[in-house]
């Protein structure tokens, strides 16, 4: 009878030791993977705060450009947007800006759109650097700089390639060449 | 795994050292040694009770001690590595290609493995971040194992210990007396009077004092914790912000870090001291420094964009504030601070005169904005410069054209179209400082006359959210270091045996010699056996616990 007792106590004993090791085991998983996704969070996190990546959504801006256009990336929705920032001074800008000209007219038809925004330069030189390579896209000058901060643009040209619907396909930092322009501009090219 | 039943009945977890009721020894190393480590009370540390599955094991890893010091050494280390060539952030390039190049032209091959492995930009590297992470692990860790199980242990000690416990503690002392109740009775007074608490219990004393000190390392621990989760929070958009900006007197620009927000450079005002004004008050410490700036301020006003506008968009922009930034007074907004750091001076405008080259007869001035430059400056009776092109940081010719090297005026050079009722159809000109060129003899000049200066503020903006977080991390940390080290946990046992025979035994972390002095108190009002202290050195290190800082 009591031994009966006894195994009864044991095996409720047993069965309590495992719940109790099961719940531990629990705890340290859930605290480890806690602190793990600390860490991962903070890798990912630092230094990288403020880009954006492709596949985002495209910051929306509106600038006036130089013929006194309102330049609103919203309103080129469901077109696709080559979007170049540029100086005057930069070297593979003026590489670039040919192949661009000669690009927008060919792609403008095929619903594929180059806008360019402006860095640090003034206005007449702008306008006197427009003229000179005869360009006929949309140029805007970013002069509080906010919009090269929410793309969080760096060297120059920086080019941001948006699809019809304002996601991000790819940036690219740096001239391009023809080739690659062309290959940009086919990717967002609405069917 | 097995729980171990000790002699007087209590079932101890496994890896237990001393019975965690009557103080038996449970392991045969402790049954054979002189005095017992009483290091955790010689209870059973979590880590060392499973060791099963993969979470247990990588559980146990960070729970050890010697893990924890060869992480905090491995910090140390290349910490210490990071400061041998400047940080990334002193690296006069922004482009990784020019970073790396940089590294390399100074410091060779050393340089190009400090910058493929991230040494460069060490706070910010993987493997930094995971080493502190994995240290924020091992302490949490470490200290969970052993806080629990100290706690449980000193909350179940029994007032009266087995002897073979007594016997074992460094200090033990052993002998008969006249009137062992008399004795005990009169040591649990002077207990009292030493501020003991004293449970008496079956002719036994157990006298404590300061037990909350030995929670002091798992305080100053859950400081650290607190320190390093609100570094974390950095991380975090909106908790942390260190940029600057150069700003231009009359610019308006975005605020870096804090979208949405717009500043404006009214004026800056920087005014020296100057040795003959002032002698009386700093003419020695001009003197001495050179320069001492009596004035060094940016008057700005702070812009916000109404809610729902897109990057570019101004037309809604509203005045905040208008504020003179000073030295140690920054602009403060929405947790904001903008601080004076900085200047710079740079060309604003230049005036010129249009001469004819023979008769030297002006026909007039003109000043061109060097930031905004108008096209065409009118000089009346028919006269009127048109500038065709201008480069502020004119660098030479490159194909037959003119380049300029950046968009800053810090060289200018222009081209004028000079017309005159003499020339209607305009004369072409390139000025460039000291230099002039034409294309054909011309009949007039642009002839420079002065130059004005602008300032453009040097600005540091900073936010930061986690401030008063890391502000309390520092105060629990301290809280524990006081806490372990100012007070010391005493214990003293005194019992009876046989006859008149009566055992008197004490532990302390740390102070013996306190603990000493006042088990002498005791022992000469109440008339105790003696004891001997069997380690007769203050070894003050030997008994700290959880001190892996």
């Amino acid at each position: 009878m009591s031994k009966i007792c006894q195994g009864g106590r044991s095996m409720s004993k047993a069965a309590q030791m495992a719940k109790k090791k099961k719940k531990r085991l629990i705890i340290r998983t859930v605290v480890l993977l806690l602190l793990l996704a600390a860490i991962i969070f903070s890798i990912t996190m630092k230094g990288t705060e403020k880009t954006i990546s492709i596949g985002d959504k495209a910051p929306d801006f509106e600038l006036v450009d130089l013929d006194g256009n309102k330049q609103r990336l919203s309103d080129y929705r469901g077109k696709g947007v080559f979007l170049n920032f540029w100086g005057s001074w930069c070297p593979p800008c003026k590489v670039e800006m040919p192949y661009m000209e000669k690009l927008s007219k060919e792609f403008s038809d095929k619903g594929v759109h180059i806008v360019t925004l402006n860095l640090k330069d003034t206005q007449l030189k702008a306008e006197t650097f427009r003229d000179q390579y005869g360009l006929t896209f949309p140029i805007a000058r970013d002069t509080d700089e906010s919009v090269r901060r929410a793309y969080n643009v760096l060297p120059l040209p920086t080019t941001i390639i948006i699809n019809k619907d304002g996601i991000i396909e790819d940036i690219i930092p740096g001239g391009m060449t023809e080739e690659a322009i062309r290959t940009s501009m086919e990717s967002i090219q609405p069917e | 795994m097995s729980k171990i039943k000790c002699q007087c009945g209590h079932e101890n977890p496994f890896g237990t050292v001393l019975c965690e009721q009557c103080g038996r020894p449970q392991t045969e190393e402790a049954k054979k040694s002189e005095t017992v480590d009483m290091r955790y009370e010689g209870s059973a540390r979590r880590s060392q009770t499973y060791k099963r599955s993969i979470i247990d094991k990588i559980w146990n890893f960070f729970s050890s001690v010697k893990i924890g010091i060869s992480i905090i050494i491995a910090v140390l280390v290349t910490s210490a590595i990071g400061t041998l060539f400047p940080q990334k952030l002193f690296v006069p390039f922004k482009a990784e290609a020019d970073i790396a190049a940089y590294y390399e032209r100074l410091y060779g091959i050393v340089g190009v493995i400090y910058y493929k492995l991230n040494f460069h930009d060490m706070y910010n590297s993987w493997w930094f971040i995971t080493l502190i992470g994995m240290l924020g692990t091992s302490i949490i860790i470490a200290s969970v194992d052993r806080v629990v199980p100290l706690y449980k242990s000193l909350k179940q000690q029994r007032t009266k210990r087995h002897p073979s416990f007594m016997k074992r503690q460094r200090v033990y002392g052993t002998g008969k007396v006249e009137d062992a109740d008399e004795s005990l009775q009169k040591a649990a007074e002077k207990l009292k009077d030493l501020r003991y608490n004293v449970k008496i219990e079956d002719g036994a004393i157990l006298a404590e004092k300061n037990r909350f000190s030995r929670w002091g390392p798992y305080v100053n621990h859950t400081g650290l914790i607190i320190f390093l989760g609100a570094i974390l929070l950095r991380g975090i958009p909106g908790f942390y912000v260190d940029d600057s900006l150069w700003i231009r007197e009359g610019e308006t620009l975005e605020i870096p870090g804090a979208p949405g927000y717009y500043l404006e450079n009214k004026a800056f005002t920087l005014e020296n001291y100057s040795a003959e004004e002032d002698e009386e008050v700093f003419g020695k410490a001009i003197e001495r420094a050179g320069v001492i700036a009596k004035e060094f301020r940016t008057d700005v006003a702070l812009y916000k964009n109404a809610e729902g506008t897109v990057a570019g968009q101004t037309d809604n922009i509203e005045l905040e504030k208008e504020y003179s930034i000073i030295v140690n007074k920054p602009l403060t907004f929405d947790g904001y601070s903008i601080f004076q750091m900085d200047y710079r001076d740079e060309l604003k405008s230049m005036k010129f005169q249009l001469t004819d080259k023979e008769t030297e007869d002006s026909l007039g001035e003109f000043v061109v904005d060097l930031t905004n430059p108008d096209r065409i400056y009118d000089l009346g009776d028919g006269v009127s410069v048109e500038l065709k092109d201008y480069y502020p940081d004119y660098g030479g010719f490159e194909n037959g054209e003119p380049i300029s090297k950046s968009p800053a005026p810090d060289n200018p050079a222009f081209i004028f179209k000079m017309i005159t009722p003499e020339k209607p159809d305009g004369e072409m000109s390139f000025v460039a400082i000291r230099q002039t060129l034409e294309v054909e003899e011309n009949r007039y000049k642009a002839n420079f006359i002065s130059a004005e200066t602008r300032n453009i503020s040097g600005l540091t903006i900073r936010k930061d959210r986690t401030l008063y977080l890391l502000l309390l991390g520092g105060i629990v940390f301290m809280i524990g270091v006081i806490q372990g080290s100012y007070w010391n946990h005493r214990r003293i046992w005194i019992q009876k045996a046989e006859g008149n025979e009566m055992l008197v035994a004490s532990h302390t972390n740390k102070n013996w010699y306190s603990l000493k002095r006042e088990m002498n108190e005791v022992k000469d009002y109440a008339g105790l056996p003696k004891y001997v202290d069997r380690e007769d050195t203050e070894s003050e290190f030997d008994d700290r616990e959880g001190d892996f800082k």
